[in-house]
């Protein structure tokens, strides 16, 4: 097997794989297609956005939470940025931990919001390092003289 | 045609938004109205790959300026939440300025109460994010309307 033949392989098995366990969906699969069609740095840009964002969200979060009065309202709008960014570039898991987050902060439930606030922050390190590995993968192709193959 | 419409002038008002880079495909101006920079970015590359001409304002604040400045847009996406001026309050100031476009309300809130509120400040329709090509094109407008 050649080495494209080998690196599209590796390309699909880690695609099926990000998709099989929940880590994006199919918004994720329509943006790769735009990309396809337009600009080609367009996914790398707008999910390099999205981990700056979350960031920022996150430590403002982070830092409503240890207030001795916390502010549900200023947690819950960072919440809903994340949740609404989230289901944009479909990052499935970070959405869905958003969903749960939202109820906490309803219920002003300072542990619970602390805990989904991990899981935030657990689920954007994973979902960063997966996509950087899917995103490597396709530099490698485009270095092989190959180009990046859509999802079927 | 509403004749409000047509005393509104109808220059396609660019500051700050880049055109298709082709061009175009269709003379078909659409407004992005949200607070998340990145959603704007997805929704911008969805329309643009419809052919459609895409401005983005950051607030609604934003949107109705760019409306008292004269810009007229074929359909405008309004985020519900947002600083500044929110999206059932800009829709509210829009319609009250006699600005007879579509406006798609667009929303991560689930509650079916507040798509209400929001389409009773004179949305279209409401829908929930995330925005894909075939919800959007649903939203290009019959020959009537042109």
């Amino acid at each position: 097997m050649d080495l494209l033949s080998q690196l599209r392989g590796q390309i699909a098995d880690f695609s099926a794989f990000l998709h099989r366990e929940g880590f994006v969906d199919d918004q994720f699969t329509q943006l790769q297609k735009l990309r396809d069609e337009s600009s080609p740095g367009f996914v790398v840009e707008v999910v390099s956005l999205f981990f700056e964002d979350c960031e920022k969200l996150v430590n403002n979060m982070a830092k409503a939470l240890e207030q001795q009065i916390v502010d549900f309202k200023q947690v819950d709008s960072h919440v809903h940025q994340l949740k609404g960014s989230s289901s944009s570039i479909g990052a499935a898991r970070i959405h869905n931990v958003c969903i749960a987050f939202k109820t906490c902060c309803e219920d002003q439930n300072r542990n619970g919001c602390v805990r989904c606030l991990q899981q935030v922050n657990h689920e954007c390190i994973q979902l960063k390092n997966n996509l950087q590995t899917l995103f490597n993968l396709e530099q490698q192709i485009i270095a092989a003289g190959g180009s990046i193959p859509a999802k079927q | 045609m509403c004749s409000l419409q047509s005393s509104i002038t109808r220059s396609k008002v660019m500051a700050g938004g880049d055109e298709n880079s082709d061009g175009g495909k269709t003379d078909f101006h659409v407004l992005v109205v949200d607070d998340s920079t990145v959603v704007r970015m997805v929704h911008r590359m969805l329309m643009t790959s419809l052919g459609w001409k895409v401005q983005e304002a950051k607030n609604g604040k934003e949107a109705v300026d760019l409306h008292i400045n004269g810009a007229y847009f074929d359909l405008i996406f309004m985020d519900m939440e947002m600083p500044i001026m929110n999206g059932p309050t800009a829709t509210r100031e829009l319609r009250a300025m006699g600005v007879k476009s579509n406006i798609i309300g667009v929303t991560s809130c689930t509650f079916e109460s507040a798509h209400k509120d929001f389409i009773e400040a004179g949305l279209n329709h409401c829908v929930s994010k995330p925005l894909t090509i075939a919800m959007i094109s649903s939203f290009l407008p019959d020959s009537n309307n042109k």
